[in-house]
């Protein structure tokens, strides 16, 4: 069977597993359609949790970065699982025990404004928008890469399957939907790790393989590789610092402020049964989410050896153009690995210094990508690889999507503008704009804007700045009062959007960066995707400052903060 | 209201502990002493090194796992915890 077919029945296999359960798990209430019932296993919840949180991006391209940053990619590695902890003491339990269904509408009761909830829902909306359309081009790029289909044909086909099981099923539908991507994933990353794994140091488990010897060697593969880095000119691998240690320590502390705050991961918590299964829960997810995290820096770093040892076997020797293996030629077919001979001997040789460099193009994707390829495993593994990078990139998508049309027809249409619509109305209405939220990510998927490659970015930057702050303030100080979350969300939101455009443009727009995207001008050092947690802190700061000027929160609000804060007579979450 | 506020002063106790822990295997062992770690090596892994890429996580997960263990005992302790079905 060629590669080709093999793709088309495994990938088919798993679209067809979505739809089953998209036809079994139908949404009949709100309550399904919001947090599926309220009654996920807290198991269960955290793979759900899992594959809503790792998205294309942390599939395909988070070993790619590892790969080329070596140390100084340890921050999304702790950035993105150690927010969890953050998640699983400061919001989740407390937030499952209020028993609602959405994010903004704990801001909205909690700060006795609707106001403060329609400052809430604008930023989930823009964090989340700008989020999903990484995951859209995701999809369109696995689909147009994998099964050779064109982006746009690939993009519809994603729109469609995501369609029918969020449409139909709501939350219950995504979550269900999200195990069995989990499942397919997580086979998908880790077969071929232990594959290669097993072939450089004899270790099956990736996780040891990284600390072990070479095979048939007393070298070890982590000294072997900054070695060779060395020879060819490039910083050592295991000490590359990110331009500075006070810059990765604020980016780390972004990333993980900013997961806490994202609020299509904390509404996967409002689905378990019990204030104590969202605890644990919590952990279930990290679990879950580890097994790829932990794989990930052996795949990077293992990845990036095989390649160098591809093009320099060992010192002084070079790859011959004429006999580069076949996945060389494959992945150089698709532009995403180039090289020029420039001094025409026929050989590649691959070195820091730019005039001498051969190897003129490596797409940091194709690490992960082309990985079972270099291990020389069969085609049901790299077909498997591209049915993993779809799941990510549609279970991310579909909690993105559900955290959006829930703001819209919770928060905005039943909560502000039309309270007396009744149930089937709002599910109608919730239906209506999960299909608006699809049509309009599809919209962006295909036309793209231009500031699509530093949104994610912002995405942490505007959940760390402005709803961390305001949901933590919200439960740990009771004093916090309308006033001070207000002024704290927009003060938070205003530092972190002014030093993200004014060094990279406004809009993302290059040219209208007025201060030029240079450490130079870096407050600090801090480069601006670093900078969510200092805009946490000034939300922090001004909330404190303005709630003192200003009249304490009534009694009824303390009251709430006080039944939060205690486990005992929880509700399953209740519309209202 | 003062049985819930010693509950409330040892759950931030508990969770004030879990934090110091996590601050210090990730930006602590991680980042900010990741130069002297390193000079230790448990097998081929610089420590600082496998505390940032691989010994942070696995911490993490113990610590929240750790701390709902410790919550639910609390729960029972001040008895506030949610019914039985």
């Amino acid at each position: 069977m060629t590669l080709q077919t093999t793709t088309y029945l495994i990938v088919g296999f798993t679209f067809s597993i979505y739809i089953g359960i998209a036809i079994w798990a139908r949404a009949s209430t709100t309550k399904d359609f919001y947090v599926a019932g309220g009654h996920i296993n807290p198991i269960a919840n955290g793979m759900a949790t899992a594959a809503d949180w790792m998205s294309a991006a942390s599939f395909i391209s988070m070993a790619g970065l590892i790969a080329f940053m070596g140390y100084g990619g340890s921050v999304f590695l702790m950035g993105w699982t150690g927010g969890y902890v953050l998640l699983a003491m400061l919001l989740a339990p407390y937030l499952r025990k209020f028993g609602k269904f959405t994010v903004p509408e704990f801001i909205g009761e909690r700060y006795y404004s609707k106001g403060a909830r329609i400052v809430a829902v604008i930023c989930l909306i823009v964090a989340s928008v700008t989020y999903v359309i990484g995951q859209m081009k995701g999809i369109g790029v696995a689909f147009s890469r994998f099964l050779e289909v064109p982006y746009e044909i690939g993009l519809m086909i994603g729109m469609g399957i995501v369609f029918i099981y969020a449409v139909m099923g709501g939350m219950k539908g995504i979550t269900y939907t999200q195990i069995a991507q989990y499942c397919v994933l997580i086979l998908a990353y880790t077969i071929p790790a232990i594959f290669i794994s097993l072939n450089l140091t004899g270790n099956p488990i990736p996780q040891l393989g990284l600390g072990s010897t070479m095979s048939g060697s007393e070298v070890f593969l982590l000294d072997r590789l900054d070695q060779v880095l060395r020879d060819l000119g490039f910083l050592e691998y295991t000490t590359n610092v990110r331009l500075s240690l006070t810059n990765m320590f604020m980016y780390t502390l972004s990333l993980m402020i900013g997961t806490a705050g994202l609020p299509h991961v904390i509404i996967r918590f409002f689905t378990v049964p019990k204030v104590k299964d969202a605890r644990s829960s919590a952990g279930w997810a990290l679990v879950f989410i580890a097994i790829l995290y932990t794989t990930a820096p052996s795949v990077a770093a293992m990845a990036r050896l095989n390649l160098i040892e591809t093009i320099q076997p060992t010192g002084g020797q070079h790859m011959v153009y004429d006999e580069r293996p076949d996945w060389v030629r494959n992945w150089e077919a698709t532009g995403l690995l180039a090289f020029e001979d420039k001094n025409g001997d026929g050989m590649i040789s691959y070195s820091a210094d730019a005039a001498t460099n051969e190897v003129t193009k490596i797409d940091r994707d194709i690490m992960v990508l082309a990985n079972p390829e270099i291990a020389g495993l069969p085609n049901w593994v790299i077909a498997l690889v591209a049915a993993g990078g779809l799941a990510a990139a549609l279970s991310t998508a579909a909690g993105l999507l559900l955290a959006i049309s829930s703001a819209i027809s919770h928060d905005l249409l039943k909560g502000v503008f039309k309270p007396e619509i009744s149930e089937q109305q709002e599910l109608m209405a919730s239906r209506v704009a999960m299909a608006g939220a699809i049509m309009l990510a599809g919209y962006l998927g295909f036309n793209p804007p231009d500031f699509a490659a530093g949104t994610v970015a912002l995405a942490f930057g505007l959940a760390a700045s402005s709803i961390f702050p305001a949901l933590m303030l919200g439960i740990f100080y009771k004093r916090m009062n309308k006033e001070g979350a207000i002024a704290g969300m927009i003060a938070g939101l205003g530092v972190t959007l002014l030093y993200v455009f004014q060094h990279k443009g406004i809009m993302f727009i290059a040219s209208t960066s007025y201060m030029g995207d240079m450490p130079q001008n870096w407050f600090f050092g801090i480069e601006p995707n670093a900078f969510g947690a200092v805009g946490a802190m000034f939300n922090f700061a001004v909330a404190f400052a303005v709630s003192k000027m200003t009249a304490p929160p009534p009694q009824e609000i303390i009251e709430l903060v006080e039944h939060i804060r205690v486990p005992s007579g929880a509700n399953a979450p209740i519309s209202h | 209201m003062s049985k819930n506020s010693s509950y409330w002063s040892a759950n931030l106790r508990l969770v004030g502990l879990c934090l110091v822990i996590w601050f210090v295997v990730s930006y602590l062992f991680g980042i900010i002493l990741v130069e002297p770690l390193n000079a230790i090596k448990i097998g081929g892994y610089k420590l600082g090194f496998w505390f940032a890429q691989q010994g942070s996580i696995y911490v993490f997960i113990a610590l929240i796992f750790f701390y709902a263990k410790r919550m639910g005992k609390l729960d029972k302790e001040h008895n506030v915890h949610e019914d039985d079905e």
